[in-house]
């Protein structure tokens, strides 16, 4: 297995250049160095000499890929994609360019934030989703499963912002039962994390339902489903210990790629519940054409996206045993 | 019922029964209910704290109330008047010619080789608490020679245990200046400014060479309360300069303490953590989630103005007359990007003021039958109060001069643009997409600038008729419109070889609103049978599109620095043309009239003469056509009936040592309109229990086999 694993990072190394590279092209298609630079600086009083001297201090001011006028052979090294994409690998994400704040310190401080919703919205989304899926599939082909696929499926076609606007108005503005938006750190954050969490898992139930119903359903016309009821075990038995069971692989497959990618937010959630987490961190900073905290963000996502690869390949040699890492 | 699932309900009930108890949509904490302290939002986050680098408005709501530059505006009085904030008068410059002779004040700024500025401070104005200034038992700074080790775990400046003070002196404001040369800072006006103060240029490129030490002779310490600025030229805008946080005072103390290695490492810099005298200082900031003010504990004593413009006192604004302020201790503002909740908890309470949105408008306001707007019903029933002002921004549609259609300066060029503006009926356009927040401009100039002039003689004659009856200016006719398109070459809106008049219009409008505007735009001009084609893009093109004037048409605005006719009227200004010269004059237009008007206006004090001045250029500008005119925002600002002394204000900042709030009022406020509605918890948890009694029957009959 450590074999493996090694060969999957060797594998990743060549991913994250080319993610770079992309981020960096596509960046700098839309913005020229001068655009930032003017951006940053205000557009009032903003001479070239001010749009110069910015780029100099923040590195802008070399070529992007090749510097046909390096010294010492720095051809690709005195440039701004190997300045400021080298430091990536090694996870050294260096100050934002408007303000110079560490990027690695608001990580970590806006991390919390996006997990105190993220994650529970995960675990109970995915505790609500299989109880309720598993109930559709007991109740397959009756009016229970027909009326939940049609509610499954409007609940899938309604936009996540629909649920977010009306939560607040239903919960917060009529109910008066939750702030409408805000948050806090300790225990008063349960007050602010309760509303984002439950439309969160609303909003995700139409299609949560849907998935493992489809994975339910599909366990409970094999063989052994047959032979367990032929053994006399009663339905719920057989779904709930036999089907359950042999469904966890398609379930971990969409659990463990999901898990890395929590840390990084909601986009929409986030601003309108005025969450600091690192979703609207990531939001603010396209707005700001920021492109020092764009890139370490979709740098960390990739990484991460490539660690719940990983994760969901070895998770899957602990709950089937017939899988062997060659 | 088994014990895990009547644990289970005993738990739900009890948190039905808390919530229904107190006030559960309550977003601060409990230990803040009963203080004073004033909640607002903000919407940007502020990456500035430096004044030499900050040039937001976003950043100096809270840079101006920790910085004081030497003057300020006064809160209540307009037009916009300057008073001095720590020093002891405005300044009255002194001017000398090349000799070194003194020269009257009213001498032409041709003759005027040096314009002298000497600014004498209140002593005893004393720094907030600061560890940049604490000292050791032996009065050495104490934390100026830090190592990494020291700071281990410190991320804000109330991480440091101890603090000190020290009192203003005339060499923080001249320390300040210096600092504004200097290139790492990029200071966003240091070419305006070196323009005019002796030296700065040279300072600036000594500082670039590593000479730190290079002569400034714009900037003297006369004595411990006393600075001298000279300017190589007579420039009676300047004064406007010191109002600006750019020239706050900067200890020493503070950038040495700043800028130690250990301290940058941290991230605890000046431009996150600002050193200042002013009413508050920060004691929180987490610029992604809230930032709080608190009173800075050695603010001098300094009094609530006891004079204002007409109608001040009958609105309460004088109630508080030589109280000492300020009267609210805390200053809290949380980061709301979205506009919904950020309105829907104002009208909770939640936050003391708002803004109005065009979403929210018809449900806040309503105007009456003289069009004067006020509350709606639901605002009035909160006892909500309305306050408008006047923005010192002109919002214009800018035609390129140099553009062979649309620009050029022959009376048919002219008549064409003349045309265009008269379709363009901006009084509609207010009303539908502003919902009446603006007033219409003529000129330039907006309300309460010098210049600036009310009824007839205030119209643009080119484009309105005075109706004498009611004493108001009329738009002239479509006809009309079409009649000088004619005289320009385009009857019917067709070119004499019969092709039609085409101009294309860029923008950056993208938003859902956008189409709609386009399209108004597209009407108005078939009327005269022009067509119009948008080219909307992103900012970034946009920006290059002017620049490089490739363009015909675009929408553009200014907000002023400071109240001077100068401020707005030197955006026409020839030499600070967009594309020749990189400036701010965005329609390339260059009448050497105009500019000559401009170059005798911009060096004169208001007088007569220079509104003389400032007519002849209107008219110029009226006729020439660069701009169609198009209006100047009115803010709609509410606020609860419970913040007092709330007068909005665009120019002055370091206003909140000024408001008060009733917080008694406050608290019954809000604990009468925020009751929690239970009721619909129980209807949805009976329903979920009888929903699933025929779910339950029906496993029942399953596993028994008899379905």
């Amino acid at each position: 297995m450590i074999t493996y694993i090694i060969r999957r990072i060797l594998y990743a190394i060549p991913i994250l250049i080319g993610v770079n590279l992309i981020v960096f092209f596509l960046f700098f298609v839309v913005n020229s160095p001068d655009q930032m630079a003017r951006k940053i600086l205000g557009e009032k009083n903003i001479t070239q000499e001010d749009v110069d001297n910015w780029k100099k201090q923040n590195g802008y001011h070399l070529p992007l890929f090749f510097n046909a006028e390096a010294s010492d052979g720095g051809y690709f090294t005195e440039t701004i994609f190997f300045q400021k994409a080298a430091k990536l690998f090694v996870f050294d994400f260096g100050t934002s360019d408007t303000n110079n704040i560490d990027i690695t310190a608001q990580i970590s401080q806006r991390m919390w934030a996006s997990l105190a919703i993220a994650l529970p919205t995960f675990i109970l989304g995915l505790l609500v989703n299989i109880t309720i899926s598993m109930i559709v599939a007991y109740y397959r082909a009756t009016y229970v499963d027909f009326w939940s696929t049609i509610v499954a499926v409007t609940v899938m076609s309604v936009s996540s912002l629909f649920y977010i606007i009306g939560g607040q108005w239903l919960f917060g503005k009529m109910l008066r039962l939750f702030p409408i938006s805000g948050y806090d750190s300790g225990v008063n954050m349960l007050k602010f994390v309760v509303l984002p969490v439950v439309i969160g898992i609303i909003s995700g139930i139409g299609s949560g339902i849907r998935f493992y119903r489809t994975i339910f359903l599909e366990e409970v016309n094999r063989d052994y489903v047959r032979t367990a009821r032929a053994k006399g075990v009663s339905e719920a038995g057989v779904l709930f210990k036999h089907a359950l069971k042999n469904a966890m692989i398609p379930i971990l497959t969409n659990v463990v790629l999901a898990i890395p990618l929590l840390f990084l937010g909601s986009l929409v959630m986030e601003a309108f519940f005025a969450i600091p987490g690192l979703g609207s961190f990531t939001i603010e900073a396209i707005q700001a054409q920021d492109f020092a905290i764009v890139r370490s963000m979709v740098y960390l996502g990739s990484v991460l996206y490539i660690v719940g690869l990983l994760l969901t390949d070895i998770s899957y040699t602990l709950v089937d045993p017939r899988i062997r890492f060659g | 019922m088994t014990s895990y699932t009547s644990r289970c309900c005993i738990a739900f009930m009890a948190l039905v029964f808390l919530i229904s108890c107190g006030v559960p949509n309550n977003p601060y904490p409990k230990s803040e209910r009963n203080e004073e302290i004033y909640y607002s939002t903000f919407v940007e986050e502020p990456k500035h704290f430096d004044p030499a680098i900050s040039y937001s408005s976003d950043e100096y709501r809270f840079l101006q109330q920790i910085y004081e530059p030497p003057l300020r505006y006064h809160y209540l009085k307009r037009p916009y008047t300057l008073i001095p904030l720590t020093a002891e008068a405005v300044p009255q410059p002194r001017y000398y010619d090349a000799r070194g002779r003194q020269l009257a004040s009213e001498a032409p700024a041709a003759s005027v080789a040096r314009a002298v500025y000497e600014i004498r401070i209140r002593p005893g104005i004393m720094y907030q608490p600061h560890p940049c200034f604490a000292k050791t038992e032996s009065g050495a700074l104490r934390y100026h020679d830090l190592e990494g080790a020291d700071v281990s775990g410190f991320d804000e400046i109330k991480d440091f245990l101890m603090t000190g003070t020290r009192e203003l002196i005339a060499d923080d404001y001249v320390h300040q200046i210096k600092r504004m040369a200097d290139p790492g800072l990029s200071c966003p006006i240091f070419s305006t400014l070196a323009d005019y103060i002796l030296g700065m240029e040279t300072y600036s490129a000594a500082i670039a060479n590593g000479q730190a030490d290079a002569p400034f002779p714009g900037v003297e310490v006369v004595d411990r309360y006393t600075y001298r600025i000279i300017l190589n030229a007579k420039y009676p805008q300047f004064v406007y300069w010191l109002a600006m946080p750019f020239f706050s005072p900067m200890p020493k103390e503070a950038i040495d303490f700043y800028n130690q290695p250990a301290m940058k490492e941290r991230n605890i810099t000046i431009d996150r953590f600002p050193v200042g005298t002013g009413a508050y200082r920060i004691e929180t900031l987490l610029a992604h989630k809230e930032i709080v003010l608190v009173k800075n504990e050695n603010f001098r004593v300094e009094r609530y103005p006891s004079s204002g413009e007409p109608g001040d006192r009958e609105a309460g604004l004088l109630d508080d007359a030589w109280e000492v302020v300020p009267f609210i201790p805390k200053v809290v503002y949380k980061l709301e990007k979205e506009y919904i909740p950020r309105w829907n908890k104002f009208l909770q309470g939640y936050y003391d003021s708002s803004g109005i949105s065009s979403d929210t408008f018809d449900s806040a306001i309503a105007f009456n039958e003289t069009g004067d707007p006020s509350t709606s019903e639901e605002l009035k029933a909160k006892h909500i109060v309305l306050r408008t002002s006047v923005e010192p921004t002109t919002i214009y549609l800018a035609f390129n001069m140099l553009d062979d259609t649309v620009g050029g300066y022959t009376p048919e060029k002219r008549k064409l643009r003349q045309a265009i503006s008269i379709a363009l009926n901006y009084e509609e356009y207010i009303e539908i997409f502003r919902n009446g927040r603006g007033v219409v401009s003529h000129s330039p100039l907006p309300p309460g600038i010098f210049g600036y002039e009310e009824g007839e003689a205030g119209i643009n004659p080119y484009l309105y008729n005075w109706d004498a009856s009611t004493n108001r200016p009329i738009r002239k006719s479509i006809e009309e419109a079409r009649q000088l398109l004619a005289e320009a070459g385009y009857p019917g809106g067709q070119d004499r070889k019969g092709n039609p008049l085409i101009v294309s219009f860029d923008n950056t409008w993208t938003s859902a609103g956008a189409t709609s505007q386009l399209t108004w735009m597209r009407n108005k001009l078939e009327q005269i049978g022009v067509t119009m084609e948008s080219r909307t893009t992103d900012y970034n093109r946009f920006r290059d599109k002017v620049k490089n004037g490739n363009f015909q048409i675009i929408y553009w605005g200014w907000h002023a620095d400071y109240p001077d006719a100068e401020n707005f009227l030197f955006l026409l200004y020839g030499p600070n043309s967009k594309t020749l010269h990189d400036g701010e004059n965005a329609a390339n237009y260059d009448n050497p009239e105009y500019n000559r008007l401009f170059e005798d206006m911009k060096n004169m004090e208001n007088s007569p003469d220079r509104l003389a001045r400032i007519r002849e250029m209107n008219r110029l500008l009226q006729r020439d056509a660069p701009w169609v005119f198009v209006y100047h925002p009115v803010t709609f600002g509410l606020s609860h009936q419970w913040l007092k002394n709330n007068k909005p204000s665009s120019l002055g900042g370091g206003n909140f040592k000024y408001l008060r709030i009733d917080i008694d009022q406050r608290s019954g406020s809000r604990q009468a309109w925020n009751k929690p509605i239970v009721w619909p918890i129980w209807l949805c948890l009976g329903l979920l229990i009888l929903g699933t009694i025929p779910a339950a029957i029906t496993i029942w009959k399953r596993e028994r086999g008899t379905q």
